[in-house]
């Protein structure tokens, strides 16, 4: 013994990076914690192997989700069979989808295309497959079909890639 | 087969005898054959995953491919890492502590028939409710008898290991040597006593959890069935309630196996013995104190969440100084770097890295891009592959000269040392990168995009260098077992004096 400073100051640095990760993190997860006031409620459910959408104006769609780019939306996301997560990996979305709960996560899409919807929690056979669609379209609205056309064109690419973007 | 090359004895005396070294050693057999058969298993899956779609069939449909990962998961973490810890501590621990055996050497042999039984029930019902069993899933559509087989097999285990671990806290604590106060014993006994501690609180609610589980399959309960009025939730609870304080136990006995070659092979003594005891006590407390941050995504709450993130935190600091007393014990050290050493540096540069990946995983926005991600796998698997397995193949070369009288060849050492390295952080590193893509973890095939495909490859070809290490790792131990040369007993590794009298052996009783 004897040097036990250089470990005390060594424990002291330690802590501090820690302590700032904790407090960084615990203020982004506040504003993130609540949904928009205007945000559109939309029911997401899952089922062994498909993503079901219910939209506001009980309007529904399997394994596609249409959100229009800037608008606030919040899901209120549940199963029926076993545990589910409900993950869009470009938009950093991710909820556990649980049998007789109800979890809700907000999104503004900032960005118009199609992306990828997939499961994220083990589910069964085929898990690996449970995949849906998300196309985001531009706020235009009545002329959205061209967008989405030309969206789908450079899907593939941006299909599972731009968490990192 | 050959047990000791020493004093070779009859097959039937070494199965049935009850002294602490015999019982160590079938320990340590059973747990390399569970790591060499989960190993490849590993390898299955990973050659699976060399190309996305039909390109590569070595197996055949999902559902092989979901109870593969079942049983590898559950084969590693409970028949490879835990009685593997449980074999070098029944062999150390009473020479350590200065008594003739363990306090029942009965209870010890019972502990370890055990894990043969549990073993069977694992691979020979071959589920696939993943390791963690998480319900509704493992009750209402997971295929019986499978899932019971799955059950019984943790359940024994988990008896066995509970077993285990009153044996090693009474022999350490009631039969310990008068003259040998605890604060002089080495750092491995502590690590054996706060691992055992650590199983006794921990251990009991996943055994409870168990019962749970069974019965709601049997239809008789609803505990975690929604369709009964039961929260699949709460399952999740009373698992990570026993199993994040399980990653320390995986954990901490490697940390103990690194600190006895740290200092011996850098010729220097511990840098703070003390600091070494109060981490270990420090994480063993702290570790009850996170279990949550695997279920941030479950719809916890925000100051459930951040409770969670803030006792994941306050684990770090525990580890770190664990790597602290590491690097501050070889600095200015004359270092030897024979294979245990090489293993021991290795472990710790991976254990850095799956350190700083945690601490990303908890923050709790990020949480949410790695949650369930193939980055979880890699980070994880970076402890369990990286620092333990790599500690304890550090140990078993450390150990070799003293069990069998030979010296295995370091030359194959190193080199398995070398593919081991770079095969892991291949394998494991790019795994975090699939993550941060988007690829979740526990799918049979991915969408077929270029980095993904690329990533996938790379870990995959990482997998296969690491198999070669194994290989050579299996070759080198029978080798030289059979016909390595004689050790120079007193000092094998020509690093100076021994603390403890390996070879030292108390008549059987």
């Amino acid at each position: 013994m004897g040097h036990a400073t250089i470990e005390w100051v060594y424990v002291g640095v330690v802590i501090a990076i820690l302590v700032y990760v904790g407090a960084d993190a615990w203020n982004i997860e506040r504003l993130l914690e609540h949904a928009p006031e205007d945000a559109e409620t939309i029911k997401v459910t899952g089922a062994q192997w498909v993503w079901t959408f219910e939209y506001e104006d009980g309007t529904r769609e399997i394994g596609k989700l249409h959100l229009v780019k800037g608008q606030p939306y919040r899901f209120e996301i549940t199963s029926v069979d076993v545990i589910h997560s409900f993950n869009i990996p470009d938009f950093a979305i991710m909820m556990d989808a649980v049998p007789g709960r109800i979890n809700t996560i907000w999104l503004v899409p900032d960005q118009s295309g199609e992306y990828l919807i997939q499961c994220r929690e083990y589910c069964g056979l085929s898990h690996y497959q449970m995949r849906g669609t998300l196309i985001v379209e531009e706020p235009s609205g009545e002329e959205g079909e061209a967008n989405i056309t030309s969206a789908a064109v450079e899907a593939p690419s941006k299909g599972a890639t731009a968490v990192a973007s | 087969m050959v047990l000791e090359v020493k004093k070779p004895r009859p097959m039937w005396e070494i199965l049935f005898s009850t002294h602490h070294t015999d019982v160590g050693l079938l320990y340590v057999y059973l747990s390399l054959t569970a790591f060499i058969i989960g190993g490849a298993l590993a390898i299955a899956i990973r050659t699976e995953l060399f190309l996305p779609g039909d390109a590569i069939n070595i197996i055949p449909d999902s559902n092989t491919f979901h109870r593969i990962f079942t049983v590898h998961g559950t084969n590693m973490l409970f028949l490879w890492l835990i009685p593997f810890a449980s074999g070098i501590g029944n062999y150390l621990i009473p020479i350590m502590v200065r008594y003739k055996d363990m306090a029942w050497p009965k209870l010890n042999a019972v502990a370890f028939w055990m894990i043969p039984v549990g073993m069977a029930l694992i691979w020979l019902g071959f589920a696939d409710t993943t390791w963690n069993a998480y319900p509704p899933y493992s009750i209402i559509r997971a295929p019986g008898p499978a899932a019971e087989m799955w059950i019984f097999g943790l359940k024994i285990l988990g008896i066995s290991s509970i077993l285990g671990a009153i044996n090693f806290i009474v022999t350490i604590l009631r039969m310990k040597h008068p003259d040998l106060p605890l604060m002089k014993t080495s750092l491995f006994v502590w690590s054996t006593l706060v691992t055992s501690l650590m199983i006794i609180v921990a251990i009991p609610t996943f055994a409870a959890a168990l019962i749970m589980l069974y019965t709601d399959r049997l239809g008789v309960s609803g505990f975690f069935n929604p369709a009964m009025g039961g929260d699949p939730i709460a399952y999740q609870h009373l698992f990570w309630f026993t199993f994040h304080p399980e990653v320390y136990i995986f954990l901490i006995p490697a940390v103990g196996m690194m600190y006895e070659l740290i200092p011996k092979f850098s010729r220097k003594p511990i840098f703070s013995y003390q600091s070494g005891v109060a981490a270990f006590v420090l994480l063993a407390i702290v570790g009850f104190a996170s279990w949550a941050h695997h279920m941030y995504a479950t719809g916890m709450s925000f100051t459930e969440k951040t409770v969670f993130m803030v006792g994941t935190l306050a684990a770090v600091p525990a580890s770190a100084m664990h790597v602290f007393n590491w690097i501050a014990t070889m600095w200015g050290g004359r270092i030897k770097f024979a294979a245990p050493m090489s293993f021991a540096v290795g472990g710790l540069v991976l254990f850095f890295y799956a350190g700083a990946g945690g601490i990303v995983n908890t923050a709790m926005p990020l949480d949410f891009l790695t949650h369930d991600s193939y980055w979880v796998v890699g980070h994880f698997h970076l402890f369990v592959m990286g620092l333990v397995t790599f500690a304890f193949i550090g140990f078993i070369y450390y150990m070799f000269p003293f069990i069998t009288g030979r010296m295995y060849s370091e030359r194959a050492a190193m080199v398995q040392f070398w593919l081991m390295f770079v095969g892991v952080s291949m394998i494991f590193l790019t795994q975090h990168v699939l993550g941060l893509y988007g690829q979740p973890r526990r799918v049979f095939d991915y969408v077929p995009v270029q980095p993904l495909i690329i990533m996938n490859q790379i870990s995959t070809v990482g997998a296969w260098i690491t198999a070669a290490g194994a290989a050579i790792f299996v070759w080198n131990l029978i080798k030289s077992t059979v016909s390595g040369k004689p050790a120079k007993m007193d000092d094998p590794f020509a690093i100076g004096e021994q603390y403890y009298d390996y070879t030292r052996r108390e008549p059987h009783h």
